[in-house]
Order: structure tokens, then C-alpha cells, then sequence
């Protein structure tokens, strides 16, 4: 601890290079806690999926309709705690650009089972009491200016009014909120709605969603739904609602690798930055470190003082640029609807740390190690 | 002109002195090139992506789609009021036979070769007449598909990123088993995804009885486009958009090219302004060491421009190379490299190659020399400062 003024005093030497060391390494995970999230963001918050949860589709694909009927047959099985059907909308709200996942439910069963989304109860009460009402998430309400009480007009694409024309009008009753991670950006609607009032596909669903009571059983009673529609009109593939969205994660491109390929390219680079400063900053005080050693510090004590710098600038600079991509990424997701999930995970955070630790080692372990080793005479004369 | 000379003297010398400072110098052309390979790869995304897309389209077709649909897979177009929309005017005709086609576009889930998990593939259910108006598609591998059976043709693309699609293989959808009978080529558009088969053993495999979701029409001439077009939305008979073909695929790549340019230009934003401060810690330390040798040029004489200058175009040399290594290493690494992503307006799975373009590769030299001049500038002027007395004395 006495040495701290001696490790500050010369990490100050050369202001304006310890200075843009410092920025190189903030630059750096500014980067890596920002890509880490776009990583994050592109998995689309898989890891709050459930594993109790079991999604159906239909065996072809995931756009192919399945009966509404399934709906019985799958609540009286045995280890269902509860099933229900959500059905793609795909409208347009003002400009086609405006991309907005716009999905039927059935309210009372959607509650009882994405518990992780958050709706005062007296919004819950609204809903279910107006057929044409609507919720929509806390990022979207915000972006479009909506409030309760606001109607909303969207311009159908698959499912055209009975009525004629293309609007489909919605009373917005609630705004719900959640966690972290938790998709805020989807606009929900009342199956019933959509069903009486659509001109053809009446009694088709896209998907089920069942809550199974025991997660433990999950591939065991996937196999038994898919066995139970067999040979059906409309055969069926279920999956854990984890195993779905991986999927459709995995559908989008493998974003993950590339993210980590672009930041061992950062970190190498900076790594090599850092390291020749260091060196740099140890071959102008070598006759400074001859000193201190004549004065009677032994080698590890030069060691340690040289690694020490180099861990400061690295945790320092780093620890700066990571909180900046926290502080960023609060600010929510910058592309207006494409990456809902968009947060930094507390498990990359941990990561960044330990590489600022890593690069401060790597980069000092040399120069340092060059630092022990001078002999007294040799240093002196060469200065 | 002892004034030009001596500037390039001097540069000359910070030049050739390059190698004696290998280590340092080696880390700025590394830390640019780094930049660059990131750059440009990360933009070839963008291109090839877009690429796909615009050549997907052609400027004498035309796609006629339900009143309100945004895409090919909400619309539905009743089979009788097709054959009104065929006799619309403006159409091309080949032995009295007008160039229409009328398309299904379902999707059925086959493994990505890449992670063996289930992809969305699109399948577009053809009629005979469809290779004259997609007239820029060839049979490469194989042959055609019998109309009338459950044969199927497959992209290039579709063959190269899911498994199980060659000629002779069979792919199960549902109850339905598919023969792969030949491997077609789309100029690498976004139709190279696709897998066809007859419309009419698609609309019973789908059970979608006697509907189609799109017509695709060739025109006499793209002239004709707004003739037809006006044609076809004021039939009382008709509820239909028309869109021009390469409009309708340019808007359909526009979400995802302008996300991925966003993400790409954030990333080189920052990583340049990192190599910027790297570039000025590497000259820094260039000119740190060479203090006594300026200090003597200029006890020589020499002024200080030209020592400034010195310093500059060494940095742009040295940033230079790291611009051309970067931009070759991208080149070799991305350069047609192909992968597959899904479409989120359609939800289907689009086919594409990294495309690093010569325009691309121009703009990361661009960007090297610029991050190299930057990071020079501040080095430059400390170097012309040194007093030359103390800097003698130095190190």
C-alpha cells in the first residue's frame, strides 16, 4: 500500500501516453460490453424462456395453421397445468417499416402463464372486459407516444376484416412492463376479436403454448402431444419454449460467433498496444529502476511495481469503458424494435473483468520481467 | 525548392528507419489492419445481403399481390380472379400465352446444414409456364420437374445451406415425401433459396384447394409497368397491389441491411477512434525514440515542417500497409463466403455471400490513411517542438 504514490507518480510521467492507454483500453470494452449485448440481444432472451412451457407448431412449419380444437384435448392430459394458442397478426401500423410483433391471445390463460409480464390489475380487468382491447409493452408504448385510452388503427396483411376494407381498430387498456431481458415491444390482442371478425380462417390458431406442471417431464409429454396428433389433419412438433426460441435464434445466423471474433481482434490489438507502451515506459526509467534497486528494493518488489501500473491502466481504463456500455445500453434498444432483449447480462460483465485483469498481466508480464532482471551496473551505465 | 527537398529528405529517412523501430511500427500496421478486417467484413455482410435481394428483381416483372399484403406470404388470390388479372394489358405473350405466372409461397422446415436445427425454407409452387418469366433462372445440375408429380427443384443456395437437399434426395414435409430432381441458379438472388414444385401438388399439400398467393407477369417493357398496374387496381373485379419486382425485394432487404450497416459502422466508429489513440501511442513512442535523431536534423538545419511532415507520412505509410494487409486478409478470408439468415418480413430463410466489392475495400484504404494521419498529427507536432538542447540530452 506505501508504494501506491510511487506507482501513481510514474504512471504519470508521460501524461499524455498514459492518457490515450487509458482511452485505448476504455475504447476497448466500451466495445466488448456493447457487443456482448448485441450477442445477448440476438439470442433473444432465451435464457428467460421457460423450460415448464412447451410450444406446438405445425410439423410443416411454424406459418401453417393448426384447429382451435386442440385446445381441449391437450388441457385434459394428464401433467397439463394449463394450454393456450397465440396467433401471428403481422399488420401495419403506420409505415410497413414500423415492425411490430402483433399477436392474438387469449387473455385470462395469457396472464396465468407469462407471469414475467407485468399489468396492474385494474388494466387486467379492462382487458377482459373490452373485447377489443389490446396491451402493449413498455418500449413500444413509448416509441409510438401511446397511452391508455388510445385507439389504435393497424392495416391488415393476412387477415382482412369481415366488414370490408383493411383497418382493424384496438383500444389500448393496458401498458405492461417486466424485468430485464423481458420483451417489451410486442402489441397483444384478443383472439375472440380476431376470430369473430376476420373474413376467412375462422377456428385456426398458430401456436400452442402448454405450462406443464412438472419441467422434469417436458420431453416426455413433447412426445406424447406430437403422438396424440399423429397421422392428423395437422401434425404437430413441440419443443420447450428454451428449445423454440434457440431455434429461431440459431434461423437468424450464427451473430454470437462473430461478435466474439470481432472482440479477439479488439482485445489482440489492444493487447499489442499496451504491451509495447508498457515496454516503452520501462526503457525510459531504466536507470530510474536501477536507482530504486540500488536503494534496496529487491527484484520482486520492481516486478510488482512495473505490474501494478500496467493492471491500473488495464482496470482503470476497462472498468471506465465497461460502465459506459452499461450506461448505454440502459438507454435501451437503438434500432427501434429489432432487438428487444437488449441488455448486458451480470455473466459478461464477470467475463470483462477478468479479461481487464488478463490484458493488465499479459500485457505488464514482459516489460516487468525485464524490469526484475536488470542489473544495477549495467543499468546505471546505460544511461 | 531546398524547402521541398528537404521535407523529402526527411521523410525519406523516417521511412527508411521504419525497420529499425520494426516492433512498434509492426504493432500500428497490425492495430489498422485489425480495424479494417472488421470493417470491411463486417459491411460485406451488408452487401452480399443486398445483393441477393436487388438481383432477385427485374425491371420488365411485375408482382401482383392481394390488396394490403405486404409480402408474398400474407397474400391470397383466389383462382378465378387469377385469370382475370392474366388478361390484364401489357403482359408479354408467347404463343398466345400470356407470361403469368401464378405462384404459392408456403415454408417447410429442413436442418441448416451449418447447426442441424430446424430453418424455415421457403417452397414457391411453380406452373409450366414459370421459367419464361423467370427467365433468369437455369437448370445447373439435374433437370427440370415434372409437372403433375411430386418432384421438386432446389436453389443453389437451398442445396448448399440444408441438409439433405442434391439431386436424387427426398425431403419428408408432413405426409408428403418430395423428389429432388435438379439444382437451378438465380444469378445468386434470393431465389436460390427457394425450393419449386408443381403449384398445383402444392395447393394439395397445403390444402389451400384452388388459391395462389402471387403473380408474377413479364412485361413487353418495364414502359408497360404503370399501363397494367392501373389496369389491375381499378378492375372492380380485383382486390390487388401491383409492385415492381426489384422495389418489392429492395424493400424487403431494406430492415435488415440498414440494421446490420448500423451495427457494423457503431463497431468500426468505435474500434477506429481505439485505433486512432493506439496509432497516437505507437507514434508517440516512435518519435520518443528517435528524439535524439530529430533533435540532430534539426540542430542540422532542418526546419521544423519538415520534420512534422516526416513524422505524418511515416504514420500514413505505416497505415497504408495495414489498410491494404486488412483489406487483402478480408478479401481472402469473406470474399464469397456463404451463410444464411432469415428474413423477418417473411420469416423465411435468405442465402447470400459475403461480397467485399472494390468499393468496400477502397473505403477501408480510405479509412486506414485517415486513422493513420489522425493518430500522427499530435506525435508530429510534439517531435517539432523539442527543444533541441534537452533533446540531445535525452535517452
Amino acid at each position: 500500500m506505501k508504494y501506491l504514490p510511487l506507482i501513481w507518480k510514474s504512471l504519470w510521467r508521460r501524461k499524455v501516453r498514459t492518457t490515450f492507454t487509458l482511452l485505448s483500453i476504455f475504447i476497448a470494452f466500451l466495445l466488448f460490453g456493447l457487443l456482448m449485448t448485441i450477442r445477448a440481444a440476438f439470442s433473444l432472451g432465451v435464457d428467460l424462456a421457460g423450460l415448464d412451457r412447451l410450444v406446438l407448431i405445425h410439423k410443416i412449419s411454424l406459418v401453417m395453421p393448426l384447429p382451435e380444437s386442440y385446445k381441449g384435448r391437450l388441457q385434459t392430459m394428464p401433467g397439463v397445468e394449463i394450454a393456450t394458442h397465440n396467433s401471428w397478426f403481422g399488420g401495419v401500423y403506420q409505415d410497413p417499416k414500423n415492425f411490430i410483433a402483433q399477436i392474438a391471445v387469449e387473455p385470462t390463460e395469457f396472464m396465468e402463464i407469462y407471469k414475467e409480464y407485468k399489468l396492474p390489475p385494474q388494466q387486467k380487468k379492462a382487458w377482459l372486459e373490452d373485447r377489443q382491447g389490446a396491451i402493449a409493452g413498455k418500449d413500444i408504448a413509448e416509441r409510438f407516444g401511446w397511452k391508455v385510452g388510445d385507439r389504435i388503427p393497424i392495416q391488415a396483411t393476412i387477415w382482412q376484416p369481415k366488414g370490408g376494407g383493411t383497418t382493424w381498430e384496438f383500444n389500448l387498456v393496458g401498458i405492461y412492463d417486466g424485468d430485464a431481458g423481458v420483451d417489451k415491444t410486442q402489441f397483444f390482442f384478443r383472439y375472440d376479436y380476431l376470430n369473430e371478425n376476420r373474413a376467412q380462417g375462422e377456428g385456426l390458431v398458430g401456436w400452442y403454448i402448454v405450462k406443464i406442471k412438472d419441467a422434469s417431464q417436458s420431453l416426455k409429454m413433447a412426445q406424447t402431444f406430437d403422438e396424440m396428433f399423429a397421422n392428423s389433419q395437422a401434425e404437430t412438433k413441440t419443443t420447450t419454449e428454451k428449445g423454440f426460441v434457440e431455434g429461431f435464434a440459431k434461423q437468424i445466423g450464427d451473430i454470437g460467433s462473430i461478435m466474439i471474433a470481432i472482440l479477439v481482434a479488439v482485445l489482440f490489438t489492444i493487447l499489442l498496444v499496451v504491451g509495447n507502451t508498457m515496454a516503452q515506459a520501462v526503457r525510459e526509467r531504466t536507470s530510474e529502476l536501477a536507482v530504486l534497486k540500488t536503494l534496496g528494493f529487491t527484484d520482486t518488489a520492481v516486478l510488482a511495481l512495473v505490474l501494478a501500473e500496467s493492471l491500473f491502466v488495464a482496470v482503470v481504463g476497462g472498468g471506465l469503458g465497461l460502465f459506459m456500455a452499461w450506461l448505454i445500453v440502459q438507454g435501451g434498444d437503438p434500432t427501434g424494435g429489432f432487438l428487444p432483449a437488449f441488455t448486458l447480462p451480470n455473466r459478461d460483465i464477470v467475463t470483462g473483468v477478468a479479461l481487464m485483469v488478463l490484458v493488465g498481466v499479459v500485457a505488464g508480464i514482459l516489460p516487468a520481467a525485464g524490469a526484475m532482471r536488470l542489473k544495477i551496473t549495467d543499468a546505471l551505465r546505460k544511461a | 525548392m531546398s524547402f521541398f527537398k528537404q521535407i523529402f529528405s526527411v521523410a525519406w529517412l523516417s521511412v527508411r528507419t521504419i525497420r529499425q523501430r520494426i516492433g512498434s511500427s509492426a504493432v500500428a500496421v497490425v492495430g489498422i489492419a485489425g480495424v479494417v478486417i472488421v470493417f470491411v467484413a463486417v459491411l460485406s455482410i451488408a452487401e452480399g445481403f443486398q445483393a441477393a435481394m436487388k438481383n432477385a428483381g427485374q425491371p420488365d416483372r411485375a408482382l401482383i399481390m392481394r390488396g394490403g399484403a405486404s409480402d408474398e406470404m400474407s397474400s391470397g388470390l383466389a383462382g378465378d380472379a387469377v385469370e382475370v388479372m392474366k388478361q390484364a394489358p401489357g403482359i408479354r405473350r408467347e404463343n398466345n400465352q400470356p407470361l403469368a405466372s401464378t405462384e404459392l409461397y408456403v415454408i417447410v422446415d429442413l436442418p441448416k446444414r451449418s447447426t442441424m436445427t430446424a430453418a424455415n425454407v421457403p417452397m414457391r409452387g411453380i406452373v409450366p409456364i414459370t421459367p419464361q418469366v423467370r427467365y433468369d433462372t437455369r437448370i445447373m445440375a439435374g433437370r427440370m420437374l415434372t409437372f403433375g408429380t411430386n418432384e421438386i427443384v432446389a436453389g443453389r443456395g437451398a442445396a448448399a445451406q440444408f441438409a439433405g437437399v442434391s439431386v436424387g434426395s427426398q425431403i419428408k414435409t408432413g405426409q408428403v415425401t418430395w423428389t429432388v430432381v435438379g439444382i437451378f441458379e438465380a444469378g445468386g438472388s434470393v431465389a436460390e433459396t427457394e425450393l419449386w414444385a408443381d403449384a398445383r401438388v402444392v395447393q394439395g399439400a397445403f390444402r389451400r384447394n384452388n388459391s395462389f398467393q402471387s403473380v408474377l407477369v413479364r412485361l413487353e417493357s418495364p414502359e408497360q409497368f404503370t399501363k397494367t398496374k392501373n389496369w389491375l387496381t381499378t378492375n372492380p373485379q380485383l382486390n390487388v397491389s401491383v409492385v415492381d419486382e426489384s422495389v418489392y425485394y429492395s424493400d424487403h432487404s431494406a430492415n435488415m441491411t440498414t440494421l446490420i450497416r448500423k451495427v457494423g459502422f457503431g463497431i468500426a466508429v468505435l474500434m477506429a477512434v481505439g485505433a486512432v489513440f493506439g496509432a497516437i501511442l505507437t507514434m508517440y513512442t516512435a518519435v520518443s525514440t528517435r528524439t535524439r535523431e530529430i533533435a540532430t536534423l534539426r540542430a542540422l538545419g532542418f526546419n521544423t515542417t519538415s520534420v512534422v511532415i516526416s513524422v505524418l507520412v511515416e504514420s500514413l505509410v505505416l497505415g497504408g500497409l495495414g489498410g491494404l494487409a486488412g483489406g487483402v486478409l478480408a478479401y481472402v478470408a469473406f470474399n464469397g463466403y456463404q451463410t444464411s439468415t432469415m428474413n423477418f418480413q417473411t420469416f423465411s430463410q435468405v442465402a447470400f455471400a459475403f461480397a467485399v466489392t472494390p468499393w468496400l475495400l477502397a473505403q477501408g484504404l480510405t479509412y486506414a490513411l485517415i486513422m493513420a494521419f489522425f493518430g500522427a498529427l499530435l506525435p508530429a507536432v510534439k517531435a517539432a517542438r523539442l527543444p533541441i538542447a534537452s533533446a540531445l540530452r535525452e535517452l
